[in-house]
């Protein structure tokens, strides 16, 4: 970071990021409906994630608060304004592509210029040469796109975009294109950035590692609704439905019905195949009928042999360990229980390698206070990951 | 020498030379036919062109007799007498293209960019372009001069509207042979300008539009550059053939002020056998395109594009 750039870290800092605020925004595109009776607040100066599977009517969002698409109900508005109806060009918000859509016939300079010369802005060129520092490509500046790798590119779209203090930053899966490594950088470059500039930033994204890291609240989309929003730990430690267990991380999830209330304690006696398991009340979506009881797979371990839970845990099985796969730092085993299914658990190779081999009898424990409860009339495997959509 | 011994050694041969050479070869193979079909269709008439240029008659000779010689003065006399035609010519074809560029981009930008994604649409309309390619050129010249005739509703109608003075006319004026070139080399400027805007991302126009560019400026600063190498090869292919037509001139126009220099070449050629006039003036027009061309080439940047 060079000194120059904090120029903008201060103006734009002073200008502030805006609140967006969606309300009961709908899009069809005939009878498909991309995007269902959305509520949202945004608060200003937050990075926000969209989080959800391709289709789920993330991008449709984004592309109505960036004016290219213009909702079939509902209203947008930024920092209390209402902006419904006006046309791109006329929001203050600025987008980073996925594709970059870099002007190829302009170079990296004369691009990140375009929006301070459309908005008429003075001291165009100072604030070009601040833009690219900000994303170290200074050096760059007169070269054509065509000419750069895609990191660069991505940096030159972000370049392009913040250079005009956009009040909202609208980020379209702008690392989708590149590799692991440079994903993983980039993503700490941009909460970086963020930081600095103190912009409201909304990023798309169906990477939910990535949504994770970067934002401070993410809101899960499904469908064209959102199913669950918070911030990342939330989410993680506290789905509300088996899509938001299956699609932000992984769950184990088992169906079951409550019996009992054990209100002194504020848990609910589940009733699983037979066996009793607990949930705390306050962590279940619903305290009576059928529930599907979830653990992280982190959170549960292998009992095998004579060896028991401790107090305050529930106890699945036994059955079979049917997948060992050692990680490095840890190692995923795949236990079939018959009649509930496959569960995982992931384990920290605190001694080195695996401790359990495939074939053993275990028994499933984790502690109660990690057990969550959900609607059971949800399909248990809503959301999971599917392999196709991996590649 | 056996012939196991014979064949090894023209394999080790093969082996041993060098593969850039061989591919060089190859590449003489695969240009051979064009080459050939080049020198004797180009490079000879050309030839044949330049040597006729300046020839002088046979002295006594009949008229069309001819004897080679290097006579330049015949390039003075033939500018000197026809260098009104030529003037006209290109400024003829200049308005050609010009008109052609304002009709055929608009044609072409709703073609590729407005009926984006309806193959159906866009094959229509391209169809629709090309089609006149289907009935011959000259039938449609003569075509135009029927629409354009005095009694016709289009002069009737512009009569009617005091759109024109009563006394006016269309056939054989400026006005007719310009519209006749801009119809007959209009898919010339549609077809690459369609295939540069196709070629276009819809999503930098999306980019514009969120870096605060309303769509006239977008339009300014994204879609009309990018497409400029359609632009600048449509006027070409119009500014070119237009400039040496006579079809237009002759089946549209008079004989006085809308003479065109193909039409005097026409004319010295078959008519006057005036061989040496109207090859210097085919030398004189070859040139000054090549130069007009290359110079606007050259200014309009186009090699830097994509």
């Amino acid at each position: 970071m060079t000194s120059t750039s904090s120029a903008v870290t201060a103006d734009a800092t002073g200008a502030g990021g805006a609140a967006l605020e969606l309300e009961g925004v709908t899009k069809a595109f005939g009878q498909f409906v991309a995007v269902d009776d959305l509520t949202l607040t945004v608060p200003s100066g937050s990075f926000f994630a969209l989080l959800g599977p391709s289709g789920c009517g993330k991008t449709t969002t984004l592309r109505m608060v960036a004016g290219l698409e213009q909702p079939t109900a509902g209203t947008i508005a930024l920092g209390g304004r209402d902006v419904t109806g006006t046309r791109a060009h006329q929001r203050p918000v600025n987008t980073v592509f996925q594709s970059y859509a870099l002007f190829p016939h302009l170079t990296v300079g004369e691009n990140v210029a375009f929006g301070l010369k459309r908005s008429k802005a003075k001291d165009v060129a100072a604030r070009v040469v601040d833009g690219l520092d900000l994303v170290e490509l200074g050096h760059l500046a007169d070269r054509k796109p065509a000419q750069l790798s895609g990191g660069q590119q991505q940096r030159v779209a972000l370049a392009r975009a913040l250079v005009n203090r956009p009040a909202l930053l609208l980020l379209d899966e702008p690392l989708g294109a590149l590799d692991l490594k440079l994903r993983r950088q980039m993503q700490l470059e941009l909460k970086r950035i963020q930081t600095e500039v103190g912009l409201t930033f909304v990023h798309v994204t169906h990477d939910q590692e990535e949504a994770m890291t970067m934002a401070d609240t993410v809101a899960v989309m499904n469908h064209g609704r959102i199913e669950q929003l918070g911030s990342p730990a939330e989410l993680y430690e506290l789905p509300r439905t088996a899509f938001v267990a299956n699609f932000l991380g992984q769950s184990n999830l088992v169906a079951g019905t409550v019996t009992e209330r054990l209100t002194k304690r504020g848990l609910l006696g589940v009733d699983v195949r037979g066996t009793r398991v607990l949930v705390p009340a306050a962590r279940a979506v619903r305290t009576d009928g059928a529930v599907l009881v979830g653990a992280r797979p982190e959170k549960m371990r292998l009992l095998v042999g004579d060896q028991t839970p401790g107090r305050g845990e529930n106890v699945l099985g036994p059955g079979t360990v049917t997948d060992v796969s050692f990680l490095g730092v840890s190692t995923q085993y795949q236990v079939e229980i018959p009649g509930l299914g496959t569960f995982g658990v992931f384990a920290q190779n605190l001694v080195g390698g695996a401790t359990v081999t495939v074939g053993t009898s275990a028994r499933l424990a984790w502690a109660v206070d990690f057990t969550f409860g959900l609607d059971g009339a949800q399909a248990r495997d809503d959301g999971a990951v599917d392999l196709d959509d991996e590649l | 020498m056996s012939i196991t011994a014979a064949l090894g050694d023209s394999v080790a041969g093969v082996a041993a030379e060098p593969p850039r050479r061989r591919a060089r070869r190859a590449h003489l193979v695969l240009l051979g036919p064009g080459l050939i079909y080049l020198v004797l269709f180009f490079v000879v008439p050309v030839g044949a062109l330049l040597a006729t240029s300046l020839y002088v008659p046979v002295p006594g000779g009949d008229v069309g007799e001819y004897q080679p010689a290097f006579h330049w003065q015949n390039y003075v006399d033939a500018l000197a007498q026809f260098w009104p035609a030529l003037l006209r010519s290109f400024w003829f074809a200049f308005l050609a293209t010009v008109a052609a560029l304002v009709i055929g981009y608009p044609m072409a930008y709703v073609i590729a960019v407005r009926a984006r994604g309806r193959k159906l649409l866009q094959g229509l309309l391209l169809v629709l372009v090309v089609a006149p390619f289907f009935t011959s050129f000259i039938l449609r010249t003569i075509a135009w001069k029927q629409i354009l005739a005095d009694d016709a509703f289009v002069v009737t109608a512009m009569h009617f509207l005091h759109l024109l003075p009563a006394d006016a006319r269309l056939t054989a004026t400026p006005f007719a042979v310009v519209s006749g070139l801009t119809y007959n080399f209009l898919p010339f400027m549609v077809l690459p300008i369609f295939a540069a805007l196709e070629r276009l991302d819809p999503r930098l126009l999306e980019a514009g539009a969120d870096l605060y560019a309303s769509p006239v400026t977008t339009f300014r600063t994204v879609t009309w550059p990018l497409s400029m190498p359609g632009v600048v090869a449509g006027t070409l292919l119009v500014f070119i053939p237009a400039a040496g037509d006579y079809v237009n001139a002759s089946l549209l126009g008079n004989n006085t002020n809308t003479t065109m220099i193909g039409q005097v070449i026409d004319a010295r050629f078959f008519k006057v056998l005036d061989y040496p006039t109207a090859a210097s003036l085919s030398v004189v027009l070859m040139v000054a395109i090549l130069v007009l061309v290359g110079a606007y080439v050259r200014r309009s940047g186009t090699e830097d594009l994509l």
